[in-house]
């Protein structure tokens, strides 16, 4: 883990522990719930991020995810469905110094606030984006959502759903989002480390959990992160490393001629060398896009810090104007304004 | 040449409304004419009237785009029922407004424009100009376009060009009949255009040429003289109720020490708030464009969270859109101003045209027990201190205050006394203390019942707040039953509370009476004009307008008691006067109301006032 270079926010000047996030509150999510471990991953990131523990401050909207805020201690704001990435960015706006964590769920995210998630992404706000993607609507128990596999049948879809799901990497890419990573919610490490990352990020940094949901989806995820399945279906991406995955790392991508293609090191005269190696600091969202949308059968599912790309932020660029409107302006407070431009007296 | 001598008549009080084509500028040349006026020192009211389209077909009634300006030598409150002076650039404009125009009025038109094809656009089946029609108007017909060419002639610029400053040598012939200078225009130009000289040397040819001409033909054989209105010392501008609400919202976040933030989307009427507002960043102010209204007031949710001043401004179907998110607000307990700059409805209905059809939505429309503070601004002028006040309102009493305007405050102008910083009150926000171990998120002041503002960032003071009902005090999730109606009771109280903080009710005129008339918001001008007119013909009238509506001055259950009737007037189909029916029962209200996208005419009021005085 590399050091920050964003000294925005401000920083503690004691050691913080797990125990300074913990919050006296009771968690209510069922037993077995992947959001526990999300829980337990944001609790040990936080006093690794160094900041004061004041300057954490977490947004929410509706759903199970949403109850996030209250099971962690920092300032925290549970909003209303569908509307944490608007709260967040008013919060961030508002205040550049605080570091900003939204916990949202599928529904939350890309329905009902599908329009607020890809304007964030799109002006760049620099908040950290926690995505529960559990394809199903939880808190209001089991109702088909947007990332639901077409054909599942739900309680709202009896004989199977007719929608095609959103693919949330994809969506990210066309927002022109600057971050994304893809976490499994049984690997703690994984996820610490895409949020340590995303935190390191200047920009909207989008976190895609895939998270079970035991009563209304129960292992939805297993084909790719389940323990038989994810030796062949999960590619762990490292930055500057080549793209690998199985068992002994015996397969890899390899950039073809019409796309990404899967080898096998060995074989056809493939090596290591020819396997793509990944830069998640590219700008260019190509290989990123590409990345995001692979998808078993025929596909690894990509996991980790898939694109980390530096572009300016909203949040940055606010504070630019007012600085140089500031030191330009002949108005500099309220009497100014008021007495700017055409005024006459009447004695 | 050497100067005529004119007759000049003294007015106290003339109402001129500039017409044409939208595209033909007429609101630049009415709101020059209207400054230069006010520099004059003359008290003035403007309202532009333009149509939804941005360039509706040409000639054509749709696309007519108007600017009325009132003058006076006395303190005028409208910007007046019917014209004095017309100045219609095409016949589209003639026929649209003439009904407006008093009789014998002077109007003015280019009969370059009445053409056979513009009249039939217009809808003109012989021409006005000829058939006997306008017979009892002042016409003044002047081939305008071809003398703006001509007095351009030497300046080298295309006819096209030349041509759009027709509406400059109006303004000249207006200056003629004014017994005005035209150079005051002049010093405007120059000011204005310094970076283009030719532009300002193209306004004076025109100007001039209008004035010249209209001095030549001896266009009327007296001219008008408004002269400069008793006016209360002080520095002035002219201000239009949009900017004044932008102001006045910067001003209470500069007193406050909180910054401003606006969260917005744009939308008719209310779009001139964001964009002034974006515009002084050099006072601090974080203008934010929302991708929709429900984002505007989220971020400024937010915002509010974190510490600033928080705002969004909008329209009704805008505050449609707002409603859930108010209710956060609410259950929040945090300070947020929402400006409604009232239009025509229900849904998109009229949105260029005024009216007062929100107040129920305002006071009521939220799902839950959900109270927020209501306030309403009368004049352009007042938008600055409502804006102000709601803003201290919300932030020292910790709950929403919606400020209710409307379009025609909105569009309209009034002049602005400007005050000073050091005079306006002080707003002291309920700011939590880092590190006070004592507090807690939901503990109230026992006298606002505000809770404190801790915001992030504070040490010692971590929180959670969130839509879900609080346990008292200490603020955790709790759907305990008596703690849910407790805090219920709590935050209608906390509204409630607010009548102690300010201002009684008054009367305008004596406390008793046979009539007193009621009304709030942007209807001040027109009732108070009406009630004037009857109480200079003795009548036992007097006017009481209402700028706090929930909570309503602790005193208005007891003023209606000293009239025989009371009539509530305004721009609805009765929500204010039902909502005193529900707050005062006891009372008879009796009420007027027009829903026709149109302010009320003074003459109308007072015919309904005489007509409740005659009944027995």
């Amino acid at each position: 883990m590399s050091e920050f270079v964003n000294m925005t926010i401000e920083r503690s000047n004691v050691q913080l522990n797990k125990a300074d996030f913990e919050s006296d509150q009771m968690v209510k999510w069922c037993p077995g719930c992947g959001a526990h471990a999300i829980l337990a991953a944001v609790e040990r990131v936080f006093p690794k991020i160094g900041y004061r523990k004041e300057n954490f401050c977490m947004v929410s909207g509706i759903g199970c995810s949403s109850r996030f805020p209250y099971y962690v201690n920092t300032y925290g704001i549970h909003g209303i469905h569908g509307r944490a990435a608007a709260i967040g960015t008013g919060v961030k706006i508002s205040n550049p110094r605080l570091s900003v964590w939204i916990a949202s769920g599928d529904g939350d995210s890309l329905a009902i606030g599908g329009n607020h998630f890809i304007h964030m992404i799109r002006r760049n706000i620099d908040v950290n984006y926690i995505l529960f993607n559990n394809q199903i609507y939880g808190l209001t128990k089991g109702q088909y959502s947007p990332t639901t596999p077409m054909g599942k049948v739900t309680k709202t879809s009896p004989q199977g759903t007719i929608e095609h799901p959103f693919t949330v990497g994809e969506l990210v890419m066309g927002a022109q989002g600057t971050f994304y990573a893809r976490v499994p919610d049984n690997n703690i490490s994984l996820m610490t480390d895409a949020m340590f990352e995303a935190a390191k990020h200047d920009g909207t940094s989008i976190m895609e959990i895939m998270q079970n949901c035991i009563i209304f989806a129960d292992k939805a995820h297993f084909d790719v992160i389940g323990k038989d399945a994810k030796d062949d279906n999960m590619l762990i991406l490292k930055n500057g490393a080549p793209m690998l995955f199985g068992k002994n790392n015996e397969k890899g991508l390899k950039l073809g001629e019409t796309g990404l293609e899967v080898v096998e090191i060995g074989k056809n005269g493939t090596s290591v060398d020819d396997i793509l190696v990944h830069d998640p600091y590219d700008k260019d969202p190509g290989i990123h896009t590409m990345l995001a949308k692979l998808a078993p059968p025929n596909f690894p599912m990509v996991f980790g810090v898939i694109r980390s790309a530096m572009f300016p932020t909203y949040d940055d660029l606010v504070e630019e104007q007012i600085k140089y409107a500031k030191e330009t302006s002949k108005i500099k407070n309220v009497d100014d304004l008021l007495n700017s431009g055409d005024t006459w007296e009447i004695n | 040449m050497a100067k005529k001598k004119r007759s000049v008549i003294e007015t106290e009080s003339v109402v001129v409304k500039f017409v044409g084509d939208s595209g033909d500028g007429m609101q630049f040349t009415g709101g020059l004419f209207s400054d230069s006026s006010a520099l004059a020192g003359v008290d003035i009211a403007t309202f532009p009237d333009f149509p939804s389209e941005i360039r509706a077909p040409q000639n054509t009634i749709a696309g007519v785009s108007g600017f009325q300006v009132h003058l006076g030598s006395e303190k005028i409150f409208t910007t007046g029922d019917m014209v004095d002076v017309l100045i219609a650039m095409n016949p589209a404009s003639l026929k649209a407004n003439l009904k407006w125009a008093k009789k014998g009025a002077t109007i003015i038109v280019d009969t370059d424009a009445f053409d056979d094809k513009s009249l039939e656009k217009a809808g003109y089946k012989s021409d006005p100009l000829d058939d006997g029609s306008l017979e009892s108007f002042r016409m003044i017909k002047a081939p305008i376009t071809t003398l703006t060419k001509e007095s351009l002639k030497d300046m080298g610029i295309e006819n096209k060009t030349a041509e759009r400053s027709k509406n400059m040598f109006s303004l000249g012939i207006l200056y003629y009949i004014f017994n005005r200078d035209p150079k005051t225009a002049f010093a405007y130009f120059e000011k204005k255009f310094k970076k283009d000289p030719k532009v300002v040397e193209i306004n004076k040819i025109v100007i001039q040429s209008g004035y010249n001409y209209a001095d030549t033909i001896e266009v009327l054989e007296s001219v008008i003289q408004v002269s400069a209105a008793r006016m209360k010392k002080g520095t002035y501008r002219n201000i239009t109720g949009n900017i004044a609400t932008a102001w006045g919202l910067l001003a209470a976040a500069e007193k406050s020490g909180r910054p401003l933030f606006l969260g917005s989307y744009p939308i008719t009427p209310a779009t001139e708030i964001l964009m002034e507002l974006s515009k002084h960043k050099s006072l601090g102010a974080k203008v934010f464009q929302a991708e929709d209204e429900i984002a505007g007031i989220c971020s400024a949710i937010g915002a509010s969270f974190t510490g600033s001043m928080a705002c969004t401004s909008t329209s009704g179907p805008g505050l449609s859109l707002k409603s859930e998110a108010i209710g956060l607000a609410v259950i929040t307990e945090l300070p947020l101003v929402i400006v409604n700059v009232q239009r025509g409805g229900p849904s998109t209905g009229l949105p260029t045209k005024s009216e007062q059809s929100d107040l129920y939505q305002a006071l009521f429309g939220r799902n839950g027990e959900c109270p927020v503070i209501v306030i309403a601004a009368s004049t352009a002028e007042n938008c600055f201190y409502y804006a102000y006040t709601a803003a201290k309102l919300s932030m020292e009493h910790m709950t929403p205050c919606i400020l209710l305007t409307d379009g025609y405050l909105g569009f309209g102008s009034t002049l602005f006394r400007i005050p000073k910083m050091a005079d306006m009150p002080a707003i002291i926000p309920p700011m939590a203390e880092p590190n006070d171990t004592t507090y807690k998120p939901y503990k109230r002041d026992p006298k606002t019942l505000a809770r404190q503002w801790a915001i992030p960032g504070m040490e010692g003071l971590r929180h959670r707040i969130g839509g879900l009902e609080k346990e008292d005090i200490i603020g955790t999730v709790s759907t305990d039953p008596l703690n849910h109606q407790k805090m219920v009771e709590y935050r209608a109280e906390k509204v409630e509370k607010v009548a102690d903080y300010i201002p009684l009710q008054e009367i305008e005129g004596e406390q008793t009476g046979d009539l007193l008339v009621v009304s709030w918001g942007g209807t001040y001008g027109a009732v108070h004009s009406a009630v004037q007119e009857l109480q200079q013909q003795g009548k036992k009238v007097s006017h009481a307008h209402f700028h706090y509506i929930m909570p309503l001055p602790k005193n208005t259950g007891e003023i209606f008691g000293g009239f025989k009737r009371v009539v509530v007037c305004e721009l609805n189909s009765g929500q204010f006067v039902n909502y005193l029916r529900m707050r005062h029962p006891s009372n008879v209200y009796h009420q007027f109301n027009k829903v026709q996208g149109m302010p009320f005419m003074i003459n109308e009021l007072s015919t309904k006032f005489n007509q409740l005085l005659e009944e027995k």
